[in-house]
């Protein structure tokens, strides 16, 4: 501080060329950080992107062009007819009486005859009439965690939001103690989502988990124990429901302030009309709650694509790989793997995925007049 | 909002009213309470009580045996200091050089500062996972000066957690748009009086910017406090871990629940307090992030 008073005074400059100096040195601090740690790094991904760059290595970095984003999205349709006697046109099938098909590996392991076949991964396939299409991917788990990480925004950007305004209008009353459940309802906010998450793993329990006890004493034993998160098919939800109750006070509070900005003189209005409830919600609060709605749902969104936490905790993108994300995946190799090069690709991807999502949410809620 | 006929469906309905709040309620504290009630109790009474409500009931044989067995198993004191190092450190840094910023910002002229900031506002849409990696790169090739002379690379030490974190773009838009709102003739008559530039932000600005240092202060520490994925990558000899890293030393050999619930409350309680002293400023300084939007 000392420093900065000192050269605050400098023979030789007159007052703006003096101004102008303040001005920088005070601007400079976070200049010089956000350089380094943010602007940096940002740009780094994109440049190591195109490279093989990993942590700590013997080898030169060498510039690989695009194979990294092959590696990770390339994406390729493969269907086969079932094969056929050569001499009767009869299909052959199998003992149990199925069409049988020729080996996928014939197609993606024959580089010559099928480049763009070549060491792709079979990611899902399905049949119509008598042929069988695969999807193969280079990188399946990264298909399925972009897939994964796609629903689980899905479903909480609308889930979430929409129970936050409910919340927000339960809590936009004057009834007397109604800032005590408004410090209730935002208390999880605070709570690290490490221990929400390591809480919800004994609440999700199979054998002993609270949840399963709630669920049998409310339906009186009739409710037959899940293991919330072994189970492929409950443990999305499951993460997806924890991460409702974690955040959803923090939305909440975003869609009160913005409720409170609604003049009461519209209510009244609205009432000397004879509005009903949907009437005035249609008409007088959400056109009021416009901004709001917009910056809810970028935030929500842009939160969700960085699912990482509660999965690092709860699931390890198990079970089967039904809860792998795009985070995780970046993390699993920019950090577990030491492979820089495959991390940076993924934020990169990660980034345009968010701010493609973010422009169109923009365009869809502008103002239409 | 009411139309001010109290009569008695006035107060069924209020009394429904307050059913839907009390419900609501309890879905957020249940899990809360659970956590605490459980830290006190004994491992078998624990698993036993899940299978019921008595979960959420503290009886039986209460103790605080589990904050005993949990100081035991991790390095507490150590991962304490760390975070609240890390976590005080990183907020006042981050006040006294977002607020400088935002003061040259806002009040001084100086060629550049239109581009710099729109830079600075710009930055705001690149999600903080997205540079993790790239970052952890950066700050591998960084020169640190220890111990002994001239190190390169940051990786796991303490201020690998605290300097990337210093400076970030919404605590300098919170200040600028604050600043912006005041009357220029604050500043315009103190330079009148002689007042250095340093002057006029420490001693006439600061003073009534209470409420934008609070909330970045809020946010700083929550944000802070919190903090997982980067510790995790950064963090590798027990002396640098904060407390949130803790966690993992409970599922090493045999998960002691109890001692688990010791942990997660111990770790927690200190920001509920936090929260609860100063409720209001926590959910103003969300709120006010909200309604720039």
């Amino acid at each position: 501080m000392a420093s900065l008073q000192n050269t605050t005074k400098p023979s030789g400059l007159n007052q703006d060329q003096h101004e102008a100096l303040v001005g920088w040195l005070m601007a400079m601090p976070v200049i010089v950080l956000l350089l380094t740690f943010l602007i940096v790094p940002f740009f780094m991904a994109f440049g190591m992107s195109f490279t093989n760059q990993r942590l700590i290595s013997g080898n030169p970095t060498e510039f690989v062009g695009l194979r990294n984003f092959q590696d990770l999205l390339t994406v390729q349709l493969l269907t086969l007819d079932p094969l056929v006697d050569e001499t009767s046109g009869e299909l052959l099938r199998d003992e149990a009486g199925n069409p049988t098909y020729p080996k996928l590996r014939d197609y993606t392991r024959d580089e010559e005859t099928y480049p763009q076949y070549f060491r792709l991964q079979e990611w899902f396939s399905f049949q119509r009439n008598n042929s069988i299409t695969y999807v193969l991917a280079s990188d399946v788990v990264f298909m399925i965690a972009l897939f994964n990480t796609f629903f689980f925004v899905v479903v909480i950007a609308p889930v979430q939001g929409g129970l936050a305004l409910l919340l927000a209008m339960m809590l936009n009353q004057k009834l007397p103690g109604i800032n005590v459940f408004r410090t209730i309802y935002f208390m999880p906010v605070v709570v690290s989502m490490v221990v929400v998450a390591l809480l919800w793993r004994f609440i999700y329990d199979g054998s002993n988990g609270v949840l399963n006890t709630l669920l049998a004493t409310l339906t009186f034993g009739g409710f037959k124990p899940v293991d919330w998160l072994a189970n492929p098919q409950t443990a999305m939800p499951a993460l997806m429901a924890m991460s409702v109750w974690q955040a959803v006070g923090f939305h909440m509070v975003i869609w009160l302030a913005g409720l409170q900005t609604i003049p009461t003189l519209l209510y009244e209005a609205a009432n000397v009309e004879g509005a009903d409830w949907w009437q005035k919600f249609r008409f007088v609060t959400w056109p009021g709650l416009r901004n709001t709605a917009v910056f809810v749902l970028i935030i929500i969104t842009m939160q969700a694509f960085g699912l990482f936490t509660q999965v690092d905790i709860m699931t390890r993108g198990g079970p089967v790989d039904t809860t792998q994300s795009v985070v995780y995946q970046m993390v699993q190799r920019g950090y577990g793997k030491y492979d820089i090069s495959g991390g940076s690709t993924i934020s990169v991807v990660l980034f345009f995925i968010v701010l493609a999502i973010s422009l169109l949410q923009r365009y869809l809620t502008r103002e239409k007049n | 909002m009411d139309t001010g006929i109290k009569g008695r469906y006035f107060y069924q309905f209020l009394a429904l009213r307050y059913l839907m709040l009390i419900a609501v309620a309890l879905i957020f504290a249940f899990p809360l309470v659970f956590m605490i009630v459980s830290s006190l109790k004994p491992d078998m009474q624990l698993l036993r009580d899940s299978s019921s409500l008595k979960a959420f009931v503290p009886y039986g044989d209460l103790s605080l045996d589990n904050y005993i067995g949990m100081f035991n198993r991790v390095p507490f004191e150590r991962f304490l200091f760390n975070s609240v190092f890390i976590t005080a450190t990183t907020t006042a840094f981050s006040i006294l050089f977002s607020s400088l910023a935002g003061f040259s910002f806002a009040f001084l002229k100086w060629r550049g500062k239109g581009i710099v900031l729109s830079i600075i506002i710009a930055t705001l849409i690149i999600p903080a996972e997205t540079t993790a990696v790239p970052l952890l790169f950066v700050v591998n090739s960084l020169p640190w000066i220890g111990k002994e002379g001239l190190e390169w690379g940051w990786l796991n030490s303490i201020h690998v957690q605290i300097i990337p974190f210093i400076a970030d773009s919404f605590s300098i838009f919170l200040f600028v748009q604050f600043f912006r709102d005041l009357p220029r003739e604050l500043v315009e008559a103190a330079r009148m009086d002689g007042a250095t530039w340093l002057q006029v932000y420490a001693r006439v600005i600061m003073p009534i910017t209470g409420p934008v240092v609070a909330t970045v202060a809020i946010l700083k520490f929550l944000g802070m406090w919190n903090q997982y994925l980067w510790p995790l990558m950064v963090a590798q000899s027990e002396e640098m871990r904060p407390l949130m890293l803790g966690v993992a030393y409970f599922f090493q050999l045999d998960v002691a629940w109890g001692e688990v619930m010791a942990y997660l409350s111990t770790i927690t309680i200190p920001v509920l307090i936090f929260y609860l002293a100063l409720q209001r400023a926590f959910i103003e300084s969300i709120a006010s992030s909200g309604i720039k939007g």
